[in-house]
Order: C-alpha cells, then sequence, then structure tokens
C-alpha cells in the first residue's frame, strides 16, 4: 500500500491514499468522497450587503486535486466567496458545498483550511503554539511531527519557537500557509497566500501548492498575482462584477495572441490566428509571390487576457 | 465539546497571563487591599481611642457601625473592579478579534461558534468570580483582623459578588458580538454606572419615602441584575445589625440596600440564559 504524504516520503498526519488504493478499499470511503466529489462547489451563489451586491449569482466548481485560481479586480465577489466556502459569510441565495457538505457545516469545516487576506495571530504565541492551537481545534493527531514538518514546509524550521509579534510580515504569512494545512485537508482556500512574500517566498509557496495538487488536495486560489496564477493554476476562474466573466485553463484564455509573418513588403499581422494556421499563411503569402524572413506566433499572457475581460477599471 | 472548551478557555486564559493582563489585575489589588487594611487598621484604632459616650453614644456600637460601612464599601469597590476586569477579558473577543483578524482562523476550524462564545463565557466568568472572591474574602479577613468585626452573613455577599460579576461578563459578551472594542467598553461601563444610579435612586426615594423613586429604582435594578445582586448581598452583610446602629448602618451609603427576594436567583440565570442565547444567535449570524 503505497501513500504519498507532504513531502513524499514520511506517514502520518499527511496521508493521503493513492488513486488506486482508494478505487479498490471500501474502508476509505471517506477518502474516497474527497477524491471523487467534487471538492468545492457552488450554484447560484448570491450575497449582498444591504443595497451591495457582491456576488450575483456565481457558479464554481473544484474538483478534487485541481487547483483553481480566482481573479477578478477589487470589489469583484472574490473574498466574499471565500468567506462563503469557509463558513464566516452566509449566502443570501445559492448553495454552496464542500465535499458534498454544505458549507459551513461542521463536516465541510473540518476537512477545509483556510487562510484569510487580512488575518493576524496572537502576538504573543510563538508559531509552535500557533499551530498546536489550530491542531487542536482542527482535531489533528499530527502532533509535534506534524507541527514540525508543516513549519519546515514553509521556511520556519528555525523560528518555531519565535513569537508571533517578533515575526516579519512574511514570515507571519508563512505560519499562516501552515495554519492552513494543520490536519491535512481535503480543500486549501488560500486568500491572497503570497502578497507578504518576498521572490523567495513566492516560490516556496508555488511548490508547495504543486505538492499539494500531487497529492490530491484541492485548491481555491485568489489572487492579483497573475503571473502566479499562470504558472501553478489548472484552471482560472475571473469574476467582475459579483459574476463570473470567464472560465478556463491559463493557456486557453491567454491564447490567441495572434501571428506575425516577417516578408519583404514588410511585417505582417494575423490577430485572429494561433499556431495551427501558420502553415496556411505562410502557404497563401508564398503562393503570392511573398519572401517568407521569419515567423512569430504571439503567445499573449494571462495578464492580457485578464485586462481584455475586466476591462479598462481594472489597469 | 469539552475539549474545544478547555482549548479555547485555555486560549483566552493564556492571552490573560500573557498580555501581562493579570498581573496588572494582581499588582493593583494588592495595593488596594493594603490600603484597604491601612484604612481600616486606623478607622477602628479612631474609634478605640475615642471610647463610647453617653445617651445614643452609649447605644451605639461603633465596632459594628464602622466594619460594616467599611465592609459595604470594599463591596462597592470589589464589584467595581471585578466589572474592569470583566470588561477588559471579554473587550474583544467577538467583534474586536473580527476586525484585527484573529478570531476568522478560529472560527473557520470546526468548532461551532457557539462553543467558541460559551468557552469566552466560561474563561472570563472563571476569572472575574476569582477575583472578586479573593479580593472580598481578603477584605472580610482584614476587617476582621484590623478590627475583629465579623458580618453576619459572608458568604451571601459573596455569592451575590460572583453571581453580579457572572451578569456582567454575560453582558459584555453579548455587547462584543454587537459593537466595536471601544464602543462595547464604553457601553458596559455606562450600564455599570446606570445600575450604580438606580441603586442610589432607590436609596433616595426610601430616605425620601417616594414610592415612585423606589419603583424606578426597582424596575431599573431588576432590568440590570447586577445591582440587585450586589444589594442583596450588600442587605445580607448588615440584616442582623439592629438597634440604633442598625438604624444609622440603614440611612448609610452602603447600609440601605433592599433585599430583592427569592425570585433574584431565578431571575438572574434566566437574565444570564437570555443574555447568552442573545449574543449566540448573533454571533452565528454574523459575517465575518
Amino acid at each position: 500500500m503505497t501513500k504519498s504524504t507532504i513531502e513524499g516520503r514520511r506517514k502520518a498526519p499527511f496521508v493521503v491514499p493513492d488513486r488506486h488504493e482508494i478505487r479498490t478499499d471500501p474502508t476509505r470511503a471517506c477518502v474516497i468522497l474527497s477524491l471523487v466529489a467534487d471538492a468545492l462547489l457552488a450554484a447560484g451563489l448570491r450575497k449582498t450587503y444591504r443595497a451591495t451586491v457582491a456576488l450575483d449569482g456565481v457558479d464554481l466548481r473544484v474538483g478534487a486535486g485541481e487547483l483553481v485560481g480566482l481573479l477578478g479586480p477589487n470589489g469583484a465577489g472574490k473574498s466574499t466567496l471565500t468567506k462563503i466556502a469557509c463558513g464566516l459569510v452566509r449566502p443570501t441565495a445559492g448553495k454552496v458545498t464542500v465535499l458534498g457538505h454544505p458549507a459551513g457545516s461542521t463536516a465541510a469545516r473540518a476537512r477545509t483550511g483556510y487562510l484569510a487576506e487580512l488575518f493576524r495571530f496572537p502576538g504573543w504565541a510563538s508559531a509552535d503554539e500557533v499551530l498546536e492551537l489550530h491542531q487542536r481545534l482542527a482535531r489533528s493527531g499530527g502532533g509535534a511531527e506534524e507541527r514540525t514538518e508543516l513549519l519546515a514546509l514553509v521556511g520556519l524550521a528555525e523560528a518555531a519557537r519565535r513569537r508571533v509579534e517578533a515575526m516579519s510580515k512574511g514570515m507571519q504569512q508563512r505560519l499562516g500557509i501552515a495554519q492552513a494545512l494543520v490536519g491535512a485537508p481535503s480543500l486549501v482556500l488560500l486568500d491572497e497566500p503570497t502578497s507578504a512574500l518576498d521572490p523567495a517566498g513566492r516560490r516556496t509557496v508555488r511548490e508547495l501548492l504543486e505538492g499539494l495538487r500531487g497529492r490530491g488536495v484541492a485548491v481555491l486560489l485568489n489572487s492579483h498575482l497573475l503571473s502566479e496564477v499562470e504558472l501553478v493554476c489548472d484552471r482560472v476562474v475571473i469574476v467582475d462584477g459579483g459574476r463570473t466573466i470567464a472560465e478556463g485553463a491559463p493557456h486557453e484564455l491567454a491564447a490567441a495572441g495572434g501571428v506575425e509573418i516577417e516578408t519583404a513588403a514588410g511585417l505582417k499581422r494575423f490577430p485572429d490566428a494561433g499556431r495551427e494556421q501558420v502553415p496556411t499563411l505562410v502557404a497563401r503569402l508564398v503562393g503570392h509571390g511573398e519572401e517568407i524572413y521569419g515567423v512569430r506566433v504571439v503567445t499573449g499572457t494571462l495578464e492580457d487576457a485578464y485586462l481584455r475581460l475586466v476591462g479598462k477599471d481594472a489597469r | 465539546m469539552l475539549r474545544d472548551l478547555t482549548t479555547i478557555g485555555g486560549y483566552a486564559l493564556r492571552e490573560a497571563v500573557r498580555r501581562k493582563v493579570l498581573v496588572v489585575v494582581v499588582v493593583l489589588t494588592i495595593c488596594f487591599l493594603a490600603l484597604y487594611g491601612f484604612g481600616s487598621y486606623h478607622a477602628f484604632q479612631e474609634i478605640t481611642r475615642g471610647g463610647g459616650g453617653d445617651g445614643l453614644g452609649a447605644a451605639l456600637e461603633e465596632e459594628v457601625l464602622t466594619g460594616s460601612t467599611l465592609l459595604g464599601l470594599a463591596m462597592f469597590v470589589t464589584l467595581f473592579l471585578g466589572t474592569v476586569l470583566a470588561v477588559f477579558v471579554t473587550l474583544n473577543a467577538v467583534r474586536g478579534d473580527a476586525e484585527r483578524g484573529l478570531l476568522q482562523p478560529l472560527v473557520v476550524r470546526p468548532v461551532g461558534r457557539s462553543t467558541l462564545l460559551l468557552a469566552r463565557f466560561l474563561a472570563a466568568a472563571a476569572v472575574c468570580i476569582a477575583y472578586v472572591q479573593i479580593v472580598y474574602w481578603g477584605a472580610v479577613l482584614l476587617t476582621d483582623a484590623t478590627g475583629g468585626y465579623r458580618p453576619g452573613n459572608a458568604f451571601a455577599g459573596a455569592l451575590a459578588l460572583a453571581a453580579a460579576v457572572t451578569i456582567i461578563v454575560a453582558i459584555a459578551l453579548l455587547g462584543t458580538t454587537l459593537l466595536s472594542s471601544t464602543a462595547n467598553g464604553i457601553a458596559i461601563f455606562m450600564v455599570f454606572g446606570a445600575g450604580l444610579a438606580a441603586g442610589l435612586i432607590g436609596q433616595i426615594g426610601a430616605a425620601l419615602n417616594s414610592s415612585t423613586l423606589e419603583q424606578i429604582s426597582a424596575i431599573a435594578t431588576w432590568a440590570l441584575p447586577f445591582e440587585a445582586l450586589y444589594q442583596d448581598g450588600l442587605h445580607a452583610l448588615t440584616a442582623d445589625i439592629d438597634g440604633v446602629t442598625g438604624v444609622i448602618v440603614q440611612l448609610g451609603p452602603f447600609g440601605g440596600a433592599q433585599e430583592a427576594g427569592p425570585l433574584l436567583y431565578p431571575f438572574a440565570v434566566a437574565y444570564l440564559l437570555g443574555a447568552g442565547l442573545l449574543a449566540d444567535r448573533t454571533f452565528r449570524r454574523a459575517d465575518l
């Protein structure tokens, strides 16, 4: 029986059975559910704060083991959506389930890890004490081993005894990420996890997210850092004005940059063409007697697609 | 649930210890008790030197008058200090911690909001009850040691103080689900002041034989039962003093308290439950 761990080599508390085991061992029904059912499913989600509409019928699905980026301008409703998913905010209408359980229920919260955009830990507590408290509340039996492993994972191995008030913002952010992973959750909701991190810290988080995906943990990543999202996410959902305005894999959204062909007569641009149309375009130009000196498939970035979709207000 | 209660309660207590709240409280309380003992000693020395007197003076039990007045003062100060502690221990429990981002990481855990609130209440109530008991019994012992005065029913006073401060903790926690830290602190002190004013109005009403004032006082003290409990406890301390001394004690600022009757404690329990349920409902419905 093979098991993957958060570092791929240790056993409990981060034990996640591999997919083969899940399908053949009926005693692991709970884990089967986590990998078969959608990790997060929102349908017709609506949230109003008096006259303000934060969410206006959002549909969202995060599959098991999927890493989904949630993008949108400030006030688009991203944080509200994340907060509803973890039970901090009650929806006005619509339905949200976490691994088949209503969002905010005890069963859903028991299997969700969450890092808020604006969070704080008590300054008097050490990193180890913060994690110990969350272990108790998450009913994690990981003990000191889990805490040591999590702190090492986020690069805080040497700071276990350091008080939060003596930590930099970046260190607190790392501790926040470690806290979200206490108890080996099946769904992790991260709201701007890299906002206070330096480039090295961002890389650590990227590697961590990829590690989570490898273990079948679903992640909803709410971030403004489009380059980060583009690098790690399987799928991206863009919300604006409380609605989903685009959804797809980063490369799908970022595509359609066009083709540029350098000819003797100058540069010719084909903005709607893709890579697969290059042979046809070249053949047609040669057929018309053009001399070809170079061809470039213009690859759009997620940022281009994002700005195109949300409009100039987001710039 | 018990495990969650002890975890959250322990967290709240550790915070109070680490933030040096308890150290400050202990140091200031020692100062208060030292001052009380010093004042009490000199008060009893004065009346011993002054001797008795003729007529009314001969009938007056000066030790009893001095002791009961000092103890009444101590009881009032104890309730006040207990209120200050209750306010500061619960100040940020819900809205304050939510505004600072401390509450959200805890609430998303599989611990019910009701459990979280109950744990904060139990921890705060335990601290405040222990505190008022220490101060109160300290004052009782000092009064006995310095002047040989022992109140009639010291245990009733202790019980009343414990119940009163528990009610204040419940009101403060209810407040913290509705108001931000500063607003809640101000509100609780104003509520405490309102209760105090209600008690004084009752005393004035009794002195002037004004049933209207007494009725206003009765309604106000039952609406804020910590005041009714305090008065009931104070009454129990002085109820057995009779004769001229009893009359004078009743006229004094700490002797005119009225017995609330057998319904007070059941009412206090119902009030506590009502405040708790309202706080729970507000917290459970709050968007964080």
